[in-house]
């Protein structure tokens, strides 16, 4: 070393306090009203999803006979019993307990389902991503025929197909119909993570780390990877309606959650033919379906314009 | 250009390959067969109705001969109609299909791309709030929802439409509007928020700095600038709608493809499931590759190799 430097002790040293990526972001965020109100209703159905079973005044399929003959063998509308605040349905099932019990269901799907668009789309785009060449060739082929693939028809299909084994039958034959989801929703995620590394492998920093020696599969989890992982996020975010829209479709449809668990599709099911009379058992799901589609569109749009480079300021 | 649609479209042919290759195997793991029904036939009949529909051969020789048959555009009896072949069946029922997805793609496009419009340019202010409400609402709604809060309003409440069928433009009007609304909304926000990241772009202020007319600028310069990345998701869309209305055709009694796909998986009828799969793959694969071509023709910028 030709110069040397010498540390001055106690000397005032300037703290610049560095704005990370994700304050950043967090910061844009927490500007964004609807982004919040959205990020309010998700946790809101988080926190029912969690605690739903103890929230709940009554067990979700026990039927309070006495309630409906009391009531004329009709089922008690809301807010006229304090016993079944939400009223039952007509075989004098709590309706708030039913309700909270979807909601579980509803949380679930959108774990499972990003949990298996996570496993299998990241690793396949990144591979993708960072190999190219002819590998990348063939598994963007294997998403183009995923991609083909009529979403609730695969879905149906296989929900039947795999209903007898031991896996179909796991949480009460709802894994499998998540799992299902989950498989057809994969590849938007994985197109992602490889346009991403496609366009940061040509990066300085991946250069530098590659000067001083840090292998391939470090490059990739330790430098491309988290790099990427903004778009991931929204991506994801995104996709929850998706899947909680599929989910109900299929309840809807008689598919996944069996009776007497509920799901909010099922429940929807189950009123619509008593409609004109007993309007409340499908406006209630009906509500609470679209209030979490909402939740989640309104919290993932926000999470985009938050982490969207692009648009630093400029609003 | 010309080898790059030439590509795609041999392209199509292992993709359709492996999806029917997939949904055959699925569709034989299914438990039962078409002939369990209610009331159990003795096996003397079960063997002969299998030999006549060749369930006795292996499954490779199955798929082959089923393969053989929709090389001729055959798609083979079906198991549940002894008298129709799916052919009979698919020939009733597309049209309608077909009908319908186009209707709701129409109502999804002359709908959803103003909006979006109205939206940004009243940036922020009441005919924004309007639609993005609007498009929240769409959204938000699953259209068998949709269709019910239809029915509720407009057939029971009013009495302005039908509740079922489809012989008219009256019966037309509820399943097209609840089977669009999903998809008005999703390009209502693509367009909205493609005209506003146009509204910045240095060719907009040069074209205002002219002294062009305001609505020229919008017309010519952002409209048509704004509407190319919208473009993308209209293949998606249009596939979408010509296979997703399976569930609006149920809940309407409408006498389309999608209808027979549910009672086809119910009824074990195999011919039935892999051709409803097979030309909806085919319906998704080949409107993607429209849209891929359709963006390079609008978007000169655009040069597939």
């Amino acid at each position: 070393m030709a110069t040397q430097t010498k540390a001055i002790p106690n000397a005032p040293v300037a703290v610049r306090r560095s704005e990370g990526v994700w304050r950043d972001a967090w910061k844009r965020l927490r500007k964004n009203r609807l982004a919040i109100v959205g990020g309010f209703g998700v946790l809101l159905l988080a926190f029912a999803g969690i605690f739903g079973p103890m929230l709940a005044p009554h067990p979700y399929q026990v039927q309070d006979i006495a309630a409906v003959v009391a009531n004329g063998n009709e089922p008690l509308p809301p807010f006229q019993d304090m016993n079944h605040p939400l009223g039952t349905d007509q075989l004098g099932r709590d309706l708030m307990s039913r309700l909270l019990d979807g909601a579980q269901v509803s949380l679930t799907v959108a774990m499972v389902v990003q949990l298996v668009v996570l496993f299998i789309g990241v690793p396949l785009g990144a591979i993708a991503g960072w190999v190219g060449g002819r590998l990348d060739t063939y598994l963007m082929r294997v998403t183009d025929i995923f991609y083909a693939f009529p979403d609730l028809l695969f879905i149906i299909l296989m929900s039947v197909a795999f209903r007898e084994t031991a896996f179909g039958r796991a949480l009460n034959g709802v894994l499998l119909v998540f799992v299902a989801i989950g498989l057809t929703s994969w590849v938007t995620v994985a197109r992602l993570v490889r346009g991403q590394l496609l366009s940061l492998k040509e990066t300085e920093f991946v250069e530098a780390a590659r000067a001083i020696g840090v292998n391939d599969r470090n490059i990739v989890t330790k430098h491309l990877l988290p790099n990427a992982i903004g778009p991931v996020i929204v991506a994801v975010t995104l996709g929850i309606p998706t899947a909680i829209l599929a989910e109900a479709t299929l309840a809807y449809l008689g598919i996944g959650v069996q009776p007497p668990r509920a799901s909010w599709g099922t429940l929807i099911n189950d009123g619509v033919n008593q409609i004109r009379v007993y309007p409340w058992l499908v406006l209630m799901p009906g509500t609470l379906i679209a209030l979490s589609l909402m939740s989640f569109t309104f919290l993932g749009d926000g999470l985009r314009d938050a982490l969207d480079p692009k648009l630093k300021g400029k609003q | 250009m010309v080898g790059f649609i030439i590509r795609r479209v041999l392209w199509l042919i292992p993709v359709l390959f492996v999806v029917s290759l997939i949904t055959f195997a699925f569709m034989h793991m299914v438990p039962g067969g078409p002939w369990s029904y209610e009331k159990q036939l003795n096996a003397g009949t079960i063997n002969r109705l299998n030999a006549i529909y060749h369930l006795n051969d292996p499954i490779w020789q199955q798929y082959l001969t089923w393969l053989l048959g929709v090389l001729r555009f055959d798609f083979g009896p079906s198991f549940r109609y002894s008298d129709r072949t799916v052919n009979d069946i698919l020939a009733d029922g597309w049209l309608t299909t077909v009908h319908l997805g186009a209707m709701a793609f129409g109502l999804s496009v002359f709908v959803g791309i103003p909006l979006g419009i109205i939206g940004a340019l009243g940036h922020n202010r009441l005919p924004d709030y309007v639609a993005t409400a609007v498009s929240m609402v769409g959204i938000a709604t699953p259209s068998f929802v949709l269709a019910i809060l239809l029915i509720v309003i407009f057939s029971v409440g009013l009495d302005w439409f039908p509740s079922r069928g489809w012989k008219g433009p009256d019966t037309w009007v509820l399943p097209v509007v609840a089977l669009s609304g999903y998809q008005i909304a999703q390009i209502a926000r693509y367009t909205r928020a493609s005209m506003l990241e146009v509204t910045r772009k240095d060719y907009v202020r040069t074209a205002h700095s002219k002294g062009i007319r305001n609505t020229a600028v919008v017309v010519r310069h952002m409209i048509r600038n704004a509407l190319i990345p919208v473009i993308t998701i209209l293949g998606p869309i249009l596939a979408f709608l010509v296979t997703g209305s399976f569930i609006i055709e149920n809940f309407f009694g409408i006498p389309g493809i999608g209808r027979n796909y549910i009672a086809a998986i119910g009824g074990r009828d195999y011919s039935m499931i892999m051709a409803t799969t097979i030309i909806y793959a085919f319906a998704v694969a080949f409107l993607n590759l429209i849209v891929d071509v359709m963006y390079a023709y609008i978007d000169p910028r655009i040069r597939y190799s």
